[in-house]
C-alpha cells in the first residue's frame, strides 16, 4: 500500500488496486445496492454508490392520483415500518385541509407509529447481529417482529405493506382483540429485548467487531444532512417528534437517546435504547386512550373521509359524500405545506404543493434512506470491506425508501 | 434567548438583502420567500453563517414545474435551524431554457444527492457540482421526467388500448 507509506515507494505491480462491484444483488447488502470499490486487497480505496435500482418514480404517480390513493404509494417506500410512511402521507394532507383530529385518534397513530419504530429498528439490529456473525439474536427478535405484524393485521387486514389509516383517522376503531395484541406484546417483549441486549451490549466479540467502526462526528453528520438514529448516535439531539410535536407526541413522556461516537456501536444502542423509549410511549398512549372518549377513530370530516359501504347504499348524504371524493370534486387549498415525522431512519418529509386540484401538484418526499446514504461512499475510503458491510447495516438504508 | 419567529427572521433577513427577498408568505407557518439566482448563495451562507440565526440544517433541496410562468423552473430549499427550532422555505425561479443556479455543495455536502436528484427530474443545471450526473434514472436518459409536459404514461403505447378492456 504505497499511499500509506510515504518513505516508501512501492513500484510492485502486484499492488495494483481491483475493482469489486459489491452489489447489486449481493447476499451481504440486505437489498438492491450496488457500490463500485476499488480495492486494495481488502481495504477500499474509494467507492461510488449506484442507486436507482428500484425507482418507481412515485412523486409522478403522485401526480396523478386523488390523496387518498397515495397512501399505499408511501408504503413502499420504508416497508420496515410502512406505517409511519401512511400516516406522516395522512397528518400532510391534514395539516393542508386544516383537519383537527380526536386525541384518541391521535393516541391511536401513536401506538402504531411506535409498534412500527419497534419492527423497524429490531430487523436492522437484528441484521447487524448477523453481519457480525451471530445469528441467534436475530431468530429471536424476528418471532416478535411476527406478532407486531399480527397487531397490524387486526387493526388493517395486512402486514408489511399496511396501507393504515385513512385521512382523518383510521378506517375502523381498534377491536378488543388488537388491544389484547398490543398488551401481550408489551409484557412478552422486553424480556426478549432484554436478553437482546444480554447477548449484544456487553460482549467482548460483538464490542470489538463494532466500536469505533465509522465512528462520525457531528459536524459531519449534520454537514451531510443526517437524520435520525444514526445521526442521535453522534451525539446530536434532534428528534421530530420532539422538535415539532406531532400526532400529540407532546403528551408523552419518553427521552431521546444519544451515542457519543457515532460508530457502529453507538447506532446499535441508540437503537435499542430507542425501542425501550417506544415501549413506554406505548404505555403511555394505551392509559391516555382509556381516558378518552370510546368509539371515535376518525375526525368528522365527511368531505374527506370516505363513508362505510353501508352508509353509502342507505344514506343519500352518504352516497353524495362518497360520490364527490372518489370523484375528486370537493375544493381543496392553493395551499403548500411541508411536513415530517420522525420515521425509522430519521426525517421523513412530506412536501406537497396543492394548486385545488383532486392531486397534489407536486409531491416531493424527503427521504431520509436517501440522504443518509450518500455518505457511505466518501465514508468507506480506507476501510476494510468487511467494516464497510457493518457500516452499510448499521445505516439500515432501505432500498425503496433510497429509491422511490 | 427568546423563541426565534418568524418575523424576526424575515426582519433580519430583510435587513441584509432588501429588495432581494421577493413576496414572503408564511404557508401553514412555514416562512416561505423567494430570491433570484444571483442571491441563492448569500442568502443560504448568511442564514446558515449568522450567529443568532444559525440555520445549520439543509434539509431538502427540491424542484418544481409551472409550464405558464415567464420562469417556469422552481428550485425550492427547505432549511432548518436546529438551535432556533424554526424551518423556512426559500423559493427561486428560472427561466426554462438550460434553467441554472450556483450549487449549495460549497455549504453543505449533503446537497450533492439532492441536487443530482434535482437535476435527474427537472434537468436544473447546478453550477459548480461537483458530480451532476442523473442518480436515480437510467444515464441515456433525455428527458427530464418531472416536467409537466411529460405525461405519466407513453401515449403511443399498444399493449393499453381500449378495446382491450372492452371499453
Amino acid at each position: 500500500m504505497s499511499h500509506n507509506h510515504p518513505v516508501y515507494i512501492d513500484n510492485d505491480p502486484q499492488n495494483e488496486t481491483t475493482t469489486l462491484n459489491l452489489g447489486p444483488t449481493h447476499p451481504a447488502t440486505h437489498g438492491v445496492f450496488q457500490n463500485v470499490l476499488e480495492m486494495d486487497g481488502e481495504r477500499i480505496v474509494s467507492g461510488v454508490s449506484t442507486i436507482g435500482y428500484i425507482h418507481r418514480a412515485f412523486e409522478k404517480i403522485a401526480e396523478h392520483r386523488p390523496f387518498y390513493q397515495i397512501t399505499p404509494l408511501t408504503d413502499r417506500m420504508n416497508y420496515c415500518s410502512s406505517p409511519i410512511n401512511n400516516m406522516g402521507w395522512h397528518m400532510t394532507v391534514e395539516k393542508l385541509l386544516d383537519i383537527k383530529i380526536p386525541k384518541r385518534v391521535d393516541y391511536m397513530r401513536v401506538i402504531v407509529m411506535e409498534l412500527a419504530r419497534i419492527s423497524d429498528h429490531l430487523i436492522c439490529n437484528g441484521i447487524l447481529g448477523v453481519d457480525t456473525g451471530a445469528f441467534s439474536g436475530f431468530l429471536y427478535l424476528m418471532e416478535e417482529r411476527e406478532h407486531i405484524y399480527e397487531v397490524y393485521e387486526e387493526i388493517c387486514g395486512a402486514r408489511l405493506t399496511t396501507n393504515i389509516g385513512r385521512i382523518g383517522g383510521f378506517e375502523r376503531d381498534f377491536n378488543d382483540i388488537a388491544f389484547a395484541k398490543i398488551r401481550k406484546f408489551l409484557k412478552n417483549f422486553p424480556p426478549i429485548l432484554k436478553q437482546f441486549e444480554t447477548l449484544f451490549n456487553r460482549n467482548r466479540i460483538f464490542i470489538d467487531r463494532t466500536s469505533g467502526i465509522a465512528a462520525v462526528d457531528p459536524e459531519t453528520a449534520l454537514n451531510y444532512s443526517w437524520s435520525g438514529p444514526i445521526l442521535r448516535a453522534t451525539g446530536v439531539d434532534y428528534d421530530v417528534r420532539v422538535n415539532e410535536p406531532y400526532s400529540s407526541y407532546e403528551d408523552f413522556d419518553f427521552e431521546i437517546p444519544v451515542g457519543t461516537t457515532g460508530d457502529v456501536y453507538d447506532r446499535f444502542i441508540v437503537r435499542n435504547e430507542e425501542m425501550w423509549q417506544s415501549l413506554r410511549i406505548i404505555e403511555q398512549a394505551l392509559q391516555k386512550i382509556e381516558k378518552e372518549p370510546k368509539g371515535v377513530f376518525h375526525a368528522d370530516v365527511p368531505e374527506f373521509y370516505l363513508p362505510p359501504k353501508e352508509e353509502v347504499y342507505n344514506n343519500m348524504e352518504a352516497l353524495i359524500y362518497h360520490f364527490k371524493i372518489v370523484m375528486g370534486e370537493i375544493d381543496v387549498p392553493k395551499k403548500e405545506v411541508y411536513h415530517a415525522v420522525e420515521g425509522g431512519n430519521g426525517e421523513l418529509g412530506f412536501y406537497l404543493v396543492s394548486d385545488g386540484g383532486r392531486s397534489p401538484y407536486r409531491l416531493h418526499f424527503r427521504r431520509p434512506s436517501f440522504i443518509n446514504y450518500q455518505m457511505y461512499a466518501p465514508m468507506s475510503k480506507g476501510m476494510l470491506l468487511s467494516d464497510a458491510i457493518l457500516n452499510m447495516s448499521s445505516l439500515n438504508v432501505i432500498a425503496g425508501e433510497l429509491d422511490a | 434567548m427568546d423563541k426565534l419567529n418568524n418575523q424576526a427572521v424575515l426582519r433580519k433577513i430583510t435587513a441584509r438583502f432588501g429588495e432581494q427577498i421577493t413576496i414572503p408568505t408564511e404557508p401553514a407557518g412555514l416562512l416561505t420567500f423567494e430570491t433570484s439566482k444571483e442571491n441563492i448563495l448569500g442568502v443560504l451562507g448568511f442564514l446558515k453563517e449568522d450567529n443568532e440565526l444559525q440555520f445549520n440544517y439543509l434539509t431538502d433541496i427540491t424542484g418544481i414545474h409551472y409550464p405558464e410562468q415567464t420562469l417556469p423552473i422552481g428550485v425550492v430549499y427547505h432549511i432548518h435551524s436546529l438551535i432556533n427550532n424554526v424551518r423556512i422555505r426559500i423559493k427561486v425561479f428560472l427561466e426554462a431554457d438550460k434553467p441554472a443556479i450556483p450549487s449549495a455543495t460549497k455549504l453543505w455536502e449533503g446537497a450533492n444527492w439532492m441536487e443530482r436528484e434535482t437535476y435527474d427530474f427537472f434537468g436544473i443545471i447546478f453550477e459548480g457540482h461537483p458530480n451532476l450526473v442523473r442518480i436515480l434514472n437510467v444515464d441515456d436518459m433525455t428527458v427530464f421526467p418531472m416536467r409537466k409536459e411529460y405525461p405519466l404514461e407513453d401515449p403511443n403505447r399498444v399493449d393499453k388500448k381500449d378495446y382491450f378492456f372492452g371499453r
